[in-house]
């Protein structure tokens, strides 16, 4: 089933990130997504993930596609400009890659090019609304398109942001530009995530709620110092005190969406290299 | 104000090495203001490079030497900067450029590093808030710029990674867009307008201005 498909049913959905290798090995991402074939309803492949430079999202989708499987290319507005981002949609559409997703990306001082140029010549409303033009047979400068793409966009919100109105603002732009359906960052607050679900019940997309696989305490801590992601002390207990942590943030994982599955449209995995054990993480769903 | 910042001390001297009769330009306009080419800097410069035994020939502040009608009529006639084999220059790129438009077959030794278009907050401390992208949007942002106080210059919205205020990308910023949404609350169309495309073609380089 396209991933379009998949969001018209009223199915539980549930999406994974792979990240790409630093090099052209791409034998253990291949092995991954082997692992949850059926599965799961979209691979996300990432792009150049916190500024690291890594292998092209493009080329894993397309070879992710070759195998019958549905990739969800992500596409950040950091690197490249208008020119080069419309290219790459059409290079996209010509692979038989009809989903995309839209985010900003994280600034190359957060990654290991720091001295790179920062482009941002689009932001990701922009680019949303270039994708939808571009579908429209022409591109930005007006010129005809000699045979147009069809996409299936996402966009990204951040439900546990602080200023909330301004991210419900946020996600209300990026449906008018042209979003179909949201993957969010992590949530491990369950108030916080009623009040976005109460606030976006009403709108015309799905969301699917971020769940990340915490391997250890300390990745727990970093998280929440560092990030300000909001991580129960709770879960951190249970991850420093247990035999073995990783089955614990599998557990925890798990609890997340079971809690979360009665009342959430779906929800995307990000398990940050350890996909093999996003299958453990969905058996133990309830 | 453009905002300078002095090059490191032995980086100058070693383009100096062997020099003899060195000519120092400072700037009153900006560099006076940043403390990085004024009267001080210069005086201060001409003691490190004696110390270092180089021959100072003679020092001049210029009124601004961006001018190049300055350069022309106040170093370009002075007896010293003729005489001098190399002029250091404590002046921003446009000064160093106007001199060395004038001055033609002399040495150049630029000792400062240009930065940013700066608004001063009191001496010493200055914030970037315009990038001079030539197509100006911050009438509709509550007057603070997105395009440059926003580090990934996002004109229709933050990116949601903002913590206490602060941005994602460097904590001692605010995040703008967050004080951009503190200024407009009470306007909500403010933050859900569409910001169209950026002309970037407004400021290719070289740009010019020729009205006349
Ligand atoms: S939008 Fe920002 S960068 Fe552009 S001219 Fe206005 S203040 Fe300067
Ligand atoms: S945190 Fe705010 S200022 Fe920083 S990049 Fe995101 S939106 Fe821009």
């Amino acid at each position: 089933m396209t991933f379009t498909e998949t969001l018209q049913t009223k199915k539980f959905i549930v999406t994974a990130e792979l990240f790409p290798p630093k090099g052209t090995n791409l034998k253990p991402l291949l092995e991954k997504a082997e692992l949850l074939r059926g599965r799961i309803d979209g691979f996300n492949v990432t792009d150049n993930q916190r500024a690291v430079m890594r292998l092209g999202s493009l080329a894993i989708c397309s070879i992710l596609q070759k195998q019958g499987l549905e990739p969800i290319m992500q596409m950040t507005c950091r690197d490249r400009n208008r020119i080069a981002l419309e290219s790459d949609l059409l290079s996209a559409a010509a692979l038989g890659i009809e989903n995309i997703l839209i985010l900003s990306g994280d600034h190359p001082s957060q990654g290991d090019h720091k001295e790179a140029k920062v482009v941002y010549d689009l932001d990701p409303v922009q680019l949303l609304k270039t994708a939808r033009t571009l579908e429209t047979g022409v591109d930005l400068a007006g010129k005809k398109l000699d045979g147009s793409p069809k996409f299936c966009l996402g966009a990204v919100v951040n439900p546990m942001a602080e200023q909330l109105d301004l991210q419900l603002a946020m996600v209300e732009k990026k449906i008018e530009a042209g979003a179909q359906f949201f993957q969010t960052q992590p949530v491990f607050e369950k108030k916080l995530l009623e009040l976005f679900l109460c606030k976006t019940k009403d709108l015309p997309v799905k969301f699917l709620i971020g769940v990340f696989l915490l391997k250890n305490s300390q990745i727990a801590m970093f998280m929440k110092e560092k990030l300000g992601i909001n991580i129960p002390d709770e879960y951190i207990k249970r991850l420093a005190t247990a035999a073995s942590p990783l089955d614990e943030g599998i557990k925890i994982a798990a609890e997340l969406i079971s809690a979360m599955k009665p009342q959430v449209q779906g929800v995307h995995i990000m398990a940050l290299g350890l996909e093999e054990h996003i299958p453990e993480i969905l058996n133990k769903v309830k | 104000m453009i905002i300078t910042k002095q090059k490191e001390l032995d980086k100058i001297l070693e383009k100096l090495k062997n020099r003899k009769n060195i000519f120092i330009v400072g700037c009153a306009a900006c560099a006076t203001k940043c403390a990085t080419g004024g009267e001080d800097q210069v005086q201060a410069l001409s003691v490190e490079m004696s110390k270092h035994g180089l021959a100072i020939l003679g020092s001049m502040v210029l009124d601004t030497p961006c001018d190049i009608r300055v350069v022309k009529k106040d170093l370009a006639r002075d007896d010293k900067a003729q005489k001098a084999e190399s002029l250091v220059l404590l002046t921003c790129g446009a000064g160093v450029q106007a001199i060395s438009s004038v001055l033609e077959d002399k040495e150049l030794v630029p000792a400062l590093d240009t930065m940013f278009l700066g608004t001063i907050e009191r001496l010493g401390n200055f914030h970037q808030f315009c990038s001079l992208c030539g197509d100006c949007i911050i009438d509709e942002t509550g007057g603070i710029c997105p395009v440059t106080r926003c580090a990934k210059s996002l004109v229709n919205g933050p990116c949601g990674g903002a913590l206490k205020g602060k941005c994602e990308v460097n904590s001692e910023n605010d995040c703008a867009w967050i004080t951009i949404y503190d200024k407009l609350k009470k306007n909500k169309t403010g933050i859900k307008k569409y910001h169209n495309i950026k002309n970037n073609a407004a400021v290719n380089k070289p740009q010019k201005v020729k009205t006349r």
